[in-house]
């Protein structure tokens, strides 16, 4: 770990206009940047901590949704009879992820900011074109189960690790942010997470000085709601594959369909051809088969994350039986 | 005293403490963080170390510039191979040495030590050690390079092959023959506390404060690594935060630390870190292990063959003895077993709890499984019928063997009748469910131990040996035998361990210590029964000790007005013709349910029970504990942990403890451990055999007989992962 400055920032412009400059980096919850930093993947100069700024607060919005500070911790929210109540994916989805204590220090804005789990970007000592662009990808033909399987480049084939953001996909989140002079922002989440092309080192959509204050949550649309996520194991692991879906059905027929999946691209990915394969059809198999040939066009393996082709089939065909009922 | 003769009645056979469940006596410490384990040790003027790792399988340094790390805030020194002291070699049982020269062998083997006033310092500047290699081709995948493994001889393990009969003509001719190939993966022990020592030095004398589950070897090993005299070595290990054989030798931490410690005139502490560990220190070979079974058509066993590859570097001998079990655990007349080792640049593979039979019946138990499948043969049928009446290797009696009512009671309890052999018929919503099991064996070694009681007039009792507690429960269990023959309150008894300076001890490992250290405890306190007895003028065959007081007829004393200022007896245990005479294995039979996600392919356990036969048990809460955690062993073995190999670079990819997946908590249903009432007159004076490895032996197998008779999908590859079953389960339709 690299030796840097510590900042508290008093307000959320502060907060902005200091990580504006290089070097500096905004610390919340801290479950991803410090294990990072202790191993030098992350080196920042200065680290401004926000943990005391006003963004805790879960609140209705005037839409009927809900917006949710970017502080309020991931187990607050997979608490909050709101979100349990009417956005059951959400709160299915963050307990699925990490444990008990990471969900404790862990938040809303630091979950959609965490890094990917590829083993050789942890690695200083392995080549990385996200750490260190140019470097070449590790990966690529290297030990990649976990890796990605849509939306990949010759650069890279890392995943976006988290579940909660998978959900917030699903439901059509919007990122709310702020920048150094005081303007506000809104990112649709299909918009915010990036895929790698040329750049896997750049993430996301926010700008240098931008930082997240909130993720607003459209009101719940109509339908049935469910995240499934396989891992390797019961807890505590990343998802190989997760759905998270909201599937409106009555009487055998699909009346709207959305499905976010996670563990297989840069970020949480969505498949409007395979929604589209699902609105006013019949429920049944070859519907579902309509829907995850959609889903997993292009779809390419890198071997060792071959299995997860059949395997997204697989569990998206679980997930529509139990989302209609069949 | 050696073990050369049956035990007979003694002073543990009546109903006491000795067995009973009571709670850890260590227990608060350890939950109220009282217990110190090496790296809480304090010292005044301490400073921290850091291991710079190769980043290179193979090769040769280049150049290596400590420049910027020198100047760095805080560094009071960077060792590397310039000027780091000439040391002792040997194999890794032997010595360790350190930054010896500029040629890299392994991945992750320490380049340089980076030293400061502070954890954060050293590790910041460790990263400013700017190394640059030459790299050489490595041979490191055990399966590319299956054709170069040959006959290891090790000096202290058995010889790697075994033939009884004519295999290759019997098996040839055998009516019903399996012919299967396994392979199990790199292992890594995973225990909670890291490597860590404290060092320092008082004048020409060493005192390390150390995680390390064999202490005396330790003081050899430094010794030899240091040259130093074994005298002039102090290790001090009172808590262990778990081993599985990860500490059984010394680590890079501990030399590292004795080196800077004495260059630097100041005390040095270290702790590796988790993803260092994976490769500084040991880890368990993968295998490939051949098992060809050949019977009549009711299934008894005419030819029983065992091959295992295994790999390790080149200049070690340790083979990983998958096969060892498969020379005593069934009967037939024609036998053999090989072991075969494949030299490998990566680091070394050393034992993992139960070395051996934890892989070995990972393979031979699956295997039985098929046979039984084969042979329409009920599995714990097909068992009993190759029940045999002495070791078919070495023709002598077993010590006591207890497998049959292990598996006739487990079968009972868990209700294996209702298992339905055919698979893939059972289903629970989503849940394939299939019921699986295996038997479990392991050896029973006892070590040289020897230990210190002392009687106080107080009325306080103090054991003393060098003997380590890694989380097993020792402390209790040496207090349990200590009040129990001396006729005192648990109370009343202190059990002072983990420290070179008391009498010499087996330590932690293969399953040895509570026999080898109790009996050797157990002796002291005899000979200090006698001299009690002698100074009362009582007959020490016929006295009672009980309450405090020594008793025989009408006449009864206080042991306190007997001890004058204190007395101390010796007791001291060592392997004898019992170890020669007789087969002597622990063994039990797992039963597990697991479910199978027919969509997704995910595994998860429901429910387990191990019934064990293990001679006495002196703890049957710790005991308890040792077996279900062994069962846990078996669950990762079977369905989680691998190292992946990256041929490329010669490392291990997943190393860390998000990635190289253990069980957690959600991963663990209803399990369950029992002990039937053994007692072993040839084992050690306890009458007990070993434990701590059982649970492990065979659960493995367990869970994968399950998996199978759930989905009909036999993977021979463990871990048992989704991506493996996903092609064979249903299609949804």
């Amino acid at each position: 770990m690299k030796a840097f400055t510590y900042q508290r920032a008093d307000t959320t412009a502060h907060a902005a206009a200091a990580t504006a400059k290089p070097g500096a980096k905004i610390i919340a919850g801290g479950t991803n940047l410090l294990d990072l930093m202790k191993l030098q993947v992350e080196t920042p100069s200065q680290l401004i901590d926000i943990n005391h700024l006003p963004l805790d607060k879960v609140e209705e919005t005037s839409e009927g949704g809900l917006r949710i500070g970017a502080l309020v911790r991931n187990s607050d929210l997979a608490a909050d009879p709101r979100v349990r109540q009417r956005y059951g994916v959400l709160s299915r989805a963050l307990l699925a992820g990490a444990s008990a204590q990471l969900r404790n220090k862990a938040t809303t804005g630091g979950n959609l900011l965490q890094r990917t789990r590829c083993y050789y970007f942890y690695d200083i000592t392995k080549p990385c074109n996200k750490r260190s662009p140019g470097a070449g990808c590790a990966a690529l033909e290297g030990f990649n189960r976990i890796h990605a399987i849509l939306g990949t480049s010759e650069q890279c084939i890392a995943t976006h690790p988290s579940d909660m953001a998978v959900a917030m996909r699903a439901l059509d989140a919007i990122v709310e942010t702020v920048d150094r002079k005081g303007d506000t922002r809104t990112i649709p989440i299909a918009e915010f997470h990036r895929l790698p092309g040329d750049t896997p080192e750049i993430e996301t959509s926010l700008k240098p000085g931008e930082i997240i204050t909130a993720v607003a949550l459209p009101p719940p649309p109509r339908g049935v709601q469910v995240y499934r996520k396989v891992r390797d194991r019961a807890s505590y692991a990343f998802a190989l594959v997760s759905v998270a879906a909201i599937v409106d059905s009555a009487r055998g027929r699909i009346r709207s369909a959305r499905l976010a999946f996670g563990g297989l691209a840069h970020k949480p990915w969505r498949s409007p051809q395979a929604e589209q394969e699902l609105v006013n059809a019949a429920v049944g198999t070859s519907t579902f088969n309509a829907a995850a040939n959609a889903v997993l066009d292009g779809a390419r393996g890198f071997g060792d994350n071959d299995f997860k082709i059949p395997l997204t089939r697989r569990t998206l065909h679980s997930v529509l039986a139990e989302t209609t009922g069949t | 005293m050696e073990m050369n003769s049956p035990v007979g009645p003694n002073a543990l056979d009546a109903p006491g403490i000795v067995g009973k469940p009571i709670d850890r006596v260590d227990g608060r410490l350890k939950v109220t963080g009282g217990a110190r384990y090496a790296y809480e040790m304090q010292q005044k003027t301490v400073l921290y170390g850091f291991v710079v790792e190769a980043s290179i399988g193979k090769g040769t340094i280049r150049s290596i510039d400590t420049r910027a790390a020198e100047k760095a805030p805080g560094v009071v020194l960077v060792l590397t191979h310039r000027n780091a002291p000439t040391q002792g070699t040997g194999n890794h049982r032997e010595a360790h040495p350190v930054l010896t020269g500029p040629q890299v062998t392994r991945y992750g083997q320490p380049v340089a030590f980076v030293v400061a006033e502070s954890f954060e310092e050293a590790r910041a500047a460790a990263y400013l050690v700017d190394v640059k290699y030459d790299w050489s081709s490595g041979k490191y995948a055990l399966r590319a390079n299956v054709d170069e493994g040959r006959i290891p001889k090790p000096s202290d393990a058995p010889a790697a092959d075994s033939a009884v009969g004519d295999f290759a003509a019997a098996f040839a001719g055998a009516p019903v023959q399996i012919d299967v190939t396994y392979t199990t993966p790199l292992q890594s022990h995973a225990m909670m506390e890291p490597h860590a020592t404290l060092a320092m030095w008082d004048d020409n004398k060493l005192i390390l404060h150390t995680a390390n589950q064999m202490l005396n070897q330790g003081q050899q090993v430094i010794a030899t690594t240091l040259k130093i005299p074994l005298e002039n070595i102090r290790l001090i290990s009172p808590f262990i935060g778990g081993g599985f054989g990860g500490k059984l030798w010394v680590n890079a931490d501990a030399i590292l630390a004795a080196i800077a410690a004495r260059q630097l005139k100041r005390p040095v502490k270290i702790a590796l870190t988790r993803q260092q560990i994976f490769h500084v220190t040991t880890h368990r070979s993968d295998t490939i292990q051949r098992i060809r079974l050949g019977t009549d058509r009711e299934g008894r066993i005419l030819a029983i063959g065992h091959d295992v590859f295994s790999g390790n570097l080149p200049s070690e001998q340790t083979y990983e003895g998958a096969a060892l079990q498969t020379r005593t655990l069934y009967a037939g007349p024609n036998r053999l077993t090989r072991h075969r080792l494949v030299p490998l640049d990566i680091p070394v593979a050393s034992s993992m709890r139960a070395p051996g039979e934890a892989v070995g019946l990972m393979a031979l138990e699956c295997a039985m499984d098929e046979l039984a499948e084969k042979l329409d043969l009920d599995p714990i049928e097909l068992r009993m019928r190759n029940e045999p009446s002495e070791d078919p290797e070495k023709h002598i009696p077993y010590s006591s063997r207890h497998l049959v009512a292990c598996m006739q009671e487990g079968a009972r309890r868990f209700g294996w009748d209702k298992r339905n052999p055919k698979p893939g018929q059972v289903r629970d919503g989503r849940w394939l469910v299939g019921i699986g099991m295996a038997a479990a064996t392991r050896g029973n070694p006892l070590r040289l131990s020897k230990a210190n009681v002392r009687l106080d007039p107080d009325g306080n009792a103090t054991v003393r040996m060098a003997m380590t507690d890694i989380g097993t429960g020792t402390y209790t269990i040496l207090a349990q035998i200590t009040a129990e023959m001396l006729g005192l309150p648990m109370e009343r008894v202190v059990v002072e361990l983990g420290d070179t300076s008391f009498p010499e001890a087996a330590g932690s490992g293969g399953s040895f210590g509570a026999g080898s250290s109790g009996s050797a405890l157990f002796e002291a306190c005899d000979a200090l029964r006698e001299k009690l007895a002698r100074i009362a003028g009582m007959d020490p065959a016929t006295a009672r000790f009980a309450d405090g007081n020594i008793a025989s007829g009408e006449k009864s004393v206080r042991l306190t007005d007997l001890v004058g200022t204190g007395l101390d007896a010796d007791g001291e245990i060592q392997p004898g013709r019992n170890n020669r005479d007789f087969s002597q294995q622990s063994y039990g039979a797992h039963f597990v349910e697991v479910g199978v996600d027919a969509d997704t392919g995910e595994v998860r356990v429901r429910r387990m029970l191990g019934v064990f036969t293990a001679g006495r048990v002196l703890n049957a809460k710790t005991a308890r504990s040792q077996a279900i955690g062994g069962m846990v062993f078996g669950v990762g073995a079977a369905l989680h942990e691998g190292m992946t190999l990256d041929p490329r670079f010669g490392y291990f990819v997943n190393r860390d403890l998000a990635e190289y997946l253990v069980p957690v908590h959600a991963d663990i249903p209803a399990i369950e451990a029992i002990f039937l009432a053994e007692l072993d007159n040839e084992s050690n004076p306890l009458k007990s055999k070993g434990i701590g490895e059982l649970g492990i032996c065979g659960a493995g197998a367990s869970i994968a007989n399950a998996v199978y008779n759930a989905c009909g999908v036999r993977i021979r590859d463990y871990p048992i992962t989704l991506d493996k079953l996903l092609t064979g389960l249903p299609v949804r339709a």
